[in-house]
C-alpha cells in the first residue's frame, strides 16, 4: 500500500531532468510516475519507479542528490467530483496532504499523494473502500 | 636532547639570547642590502638611514616597508643581493594579476629552507621512519620542493607525487604506506571525500599526520579533516617572498605557528597606521629575514592578519608563536562597506550539520549595489522531499551567515559535486565587480 517515491534535487539547468531518465532507461529501470515541483532556482523530481533503492544507488553514483519517501497511491473514477470524494475522506480526518500528482485515461484517475500520516490515511482510504494501488503494480512492468 | 625538537639550541634559547641573535643579523643584512641592492639603498637613503642607525632589533621600525609592488617593479631579480653566479634556484609565484613573483636562492638560502622545513617536519611529529608524500605542487611553486628538501633532511622516505591526480594519490598511500601527507587543506578535505567514496578501509591506511598549508584555514576544517581522515592536522605556514614553507610551524600542541624568528624577524602592524603594535594585538604580519642571500627582505608586509604571542609553548620552544591565519587582508572583501573574509563563511558552514564546507561566494553589482550569493551544495540528508525542507535550509543558511557577518546573502542551493574541488589552492570566491582601479 505504501509506495516508494525517489526525490531527486535538480538545479534550473537545461538537460537535467533528461539526465535522470536517460541515467535510469540506461539501467532498465521504468519510471511509473512523476512530477516536478519547481522554484525560480531549484527543483524536486519525485517518481515512482520499478526498482526504487536500485534506483537511488544509481542516481547517486551520478551524483544526483536523491532521497526515498512514502507515497499513497490509488485509483478513483474519472467522473467529476471522485477525486473531491476521497479527499474529504482525509480531510474529515484531520489527514494533511502534502502534495499529489496524477493523471486520468479511459475511466480511472491515476493519484499519488504524500500525507503526513501515510498509514492513518491509507486506513482512511481502505475504510471507505476506495481502490489503492499496491506497490508490486507499480514496480513491475 | 628532545627527540621532537629539531634543532634546540635555537628553538628553546631564551628571548635575551635571540634578541642578540637577531640583531646580530639584522645588522649583518641591512649591510648586505644597503650596499648591494640599489633600491634598498635608495629607500634607506630618502628615509635619511644608513646600515649605521640599524645597531638591535629596536631599531628595526626605523626601516622602510617592502610591499609585493616593490617585487614587481624590480622583476625579475632586481632585489637579489647576490651575483646571479650565486644563485643556484629560482622559483616564482604567480601573482592572479601582473607579473609573477620571482625568488632567487643561493646554496646557503637552500640549507636554511632545509633546516626550517626539518623543524617544521619535525615540530608536526614526523621523524626518519615516516614515509612524506608530498602532493604540494613541484615547480615554480614552493610547496612541493621546500617540503622535499625538510623531508630528506629529517631522513624520512620523501614520496615526490607532488599534486593533483586523485587516484593515484590514494593508490600510492596504501601501497607505499604513507604516514604523512603534506599538501593544501582544501586538497586533503577533497583526498578526505575521495577516500570516503573510494570504499577504502582506513584501516589500510598508515596515515597519520598532515601538513598542510598555503592557504588560509579555518579550526573547523582542521576538525573535519581530523575526523574524516583520522590523523593530527598541522597548520604550516610561509609566503615564497620570505622563504616558502618554513616561515611557521604549529607543534603537537596545535596553539599557534612557532616562527623561526632566528631566521624571519616577525612585527605585527596596523596597516593603515604603520605603527608597530604591542604583542597580542592583531594586525597585519610583517618579517624581515635576517639570514637569506639571495633575495634578503626587510619588514615585508604579508597582508595577513594574526597576533603574536611571546609567552613559552608547552612544547618547551620559546621560539614566538602566532596565530592561526584565518584572513589575509588581500582576500578580504568589502561587501557593501562591511569587512567580510571567506574564512568566515567557511566558519558558518561548518558549524552548521547541514552543509558541507563546500561553497563558492559570488560577488557583484547590480544597480551601483553589492549583491553576495552564496553557492552551497545539497546532499540527501539535508532534506526530505518537499520544497519547504530545502526553502528551510536556505532560510537558515541565511541567517546563520547574516548574525556571523552582519550581511545579507542570498543563498543558492546547487547540486552536489557541482562547486569545484581544488587540487591545489581553493577557489572559493568570485568577484564580478568591476574593478574601481586600473
Ligand atoms: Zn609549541
Amino acid at each position: 500500500m505504501i509506495i516508494k517515491q525517489l526525490s531527486v534535487f535538480l538545479e534550473n539547468k537545461s538537460g537535467r531532468l533528461h539526465e535522470v531518465f536517460d541515467v535510469l532507461g540506461a539501467s532498465n529501470i521504468n519510471v511509473s510516475a512523476c512530477s516536478v515541483a519547481d522554484t525560480s532556482e531549484f527543483g524536486i523530481l519525485r517518481m515512482i519507479v520499478s526498482e526504487p533503492e536500485k534506483a537511488r544507488d544509481i542516481l547517486k553514483e551520478k551524483r544526483f542528490s536523491v532521497n526515498i519517501s512514502e507515497v499513497i497511491s490509488f485509483v478513483t473514477p474519472n467522473t467529476p467530483g471522485a477525486l473531491a470524494r476521497t479527499l474529504k475522506v482525509l480531510s474529515d480526518t484531520n489527514i494533511s496532504i502534502e502534495y499529489l500528482y496524477g493523471f486520468s485515461v479511459g475511466e480511472k484517475s491515476f493519484i499519488a499523494l504524500r500525507s503526513d500520516n501515510v498509514e492513518k490515511a491509507i486506513m482512511e482510504l481502505q475504510r471507505h473502500e476506495m481502490e489503492l494501488i499496491s506497490a508490486n503494480d507499480l514496480y513491475k512492468f | 636532547m628532545n627527540k621532537s625538537i629539531w634543532n634546540p639550541h635555537f628553538e628553546t634559547m631564551s628571548r635575551e639570547q635571540m634578541r642578540e641573535v637577531q640583531s646580530e643579523r639584522l645588522r649583518d643584512v641591512v649591510e648586505r642590502v644597503y650596499y648591494n641592492v640599489p633600491s634598498y639603498r635608495a629607500k634607506m637613503q630618502a628615509a635619511g638611514i644608513g646600515p649605521e642607525h640599524i645597531q638591535s632589533i629596536d631599531d628595526l621600525s626605523k626601516l622602510p616597508f617592502t610591499t609585493k609592488q616593490d617585487l614587481r617593479d624590480n622583476y625579475p631579480y632586481g632585489l637579489f643581493a647576490v651575483p646571479m653566479s650565486e644563485i643556484i634556484r629560482i622559483h616564482a609565484s604567480s601573482g592572479t594579476t601582473g607579473k609573477p613573483t620571482v625568488v632567487g636562492y643561493s646554496r646557503r638560502d637552500i640549507g636554511v629552507w632545509s633546516e626550517v622545513m626539518a623543524r617544521t617536519l619535525t615540530g608536526a611529529g614526523a621523524g626518519k621512519e615516516d614515509f612524506i608524500q608530498i602532493a604540494y605542487g613541484y615547480g615554480l611553486f614552493t610547496g612541493g620542493l621546500g617540503l622535499h628538501y625538510g623531508g630528506e633532511k629529517i631522513g624520512a622516505s620523501v614520496i615526490p607525487i607532488s599534486g593533483g591526480n586523485t587516484k593515484r594519490q590514494l593508490q600510492l598511500m596504501q601501497d607505499f604506506g604513507s604516514t604523512v601527507l603534506a599538501c593544501t587543506p582544501s586538497y586533503a578535505a577533497y583526498l578526505a571525500e575521495a577516500i570516503e567514496e573510494s570504499g577504502i578501509d582506513r584501516k589500510e591506511l598508515k596515515l597519520r599526520i598532515g601538513v598542510f598549508g598555503a592557504e588560509p584555514w579555518t579550526e573547523n576544517m582542521r576538525r573535519e579533516i581530523e575526523k574524516k581522515l583520522q590523523i593530527r592536522a598541522i597548520d604550516i605556514y610561509g609566503l615564497s617572498e620570505i622563504i616558502g614553507p618554513g616561515v611557521s610551524f604549529e607543534c603537537p600542541h596545535q596553539c599557534g605557528l612557532h616562527i623561526n624568528e632566528d631566521h624571519f624577524i616577525p612585527e605585527i602592524i596596523d596597516p593603515e597606521t604603520l605603527e608597530v603594535l604591542p604583542e597580542g594585538e592583531l594586525g597585519e604580519l610583517v618579517f624581515t629575514t635576517v639570514t637569506k642571500e639571495g633575495l634578503p627582505i626587510i619588514r615585508y608586509r604579508t597582508r595577513d592578519l594574526t597576533r603574536l604571542n611571546f609567552g613559552t609553548c608547552a612544547c618547551g620552544r620559546t621560539l614566538v608563536r602566532m596565530n592561526k591565519c584565518t584572513g589575509r587582508s588581500d582576500d578580504m572583501l568589502i561587501i557593501r562597506g562591511v569587512n567580510l573574509f571567506p574564512s568566515q563563511i567557511e566558519s558558518v558552514l561548518l558549524g552548521m550539520d547541514e552543509t558541507t564546507p563546500h561553497y563558492l561566494l559570488v560577488v557583484d553589482r547590480v544597480n551601483n549595489l553589492d549583491s553576495l550569493e552564496l553557492h552551497v551544495e545539497v546532499e540527501d540528508r539535508f532534506y526530505q522531499d518537499t520544497i519547504s525542507d530545502l526553502q528551510k535550509l536556505r532560510m537558515k543558511i541565511q541567517n546563520h551567515v547574516e548574525s556571523a557577518t552582519g550581511l545579507s546573502v542570498s543563498v543558492k542551493l546547487v547540486e552536489p559535486k557541482t562547486i569545484e574541488r581544488s587540487e591545489g589552492k581553493a577557489k572559493r570566491v568570485i568577484d564580478k565587480r568591476p574593478a574601481v582601479w586600473s
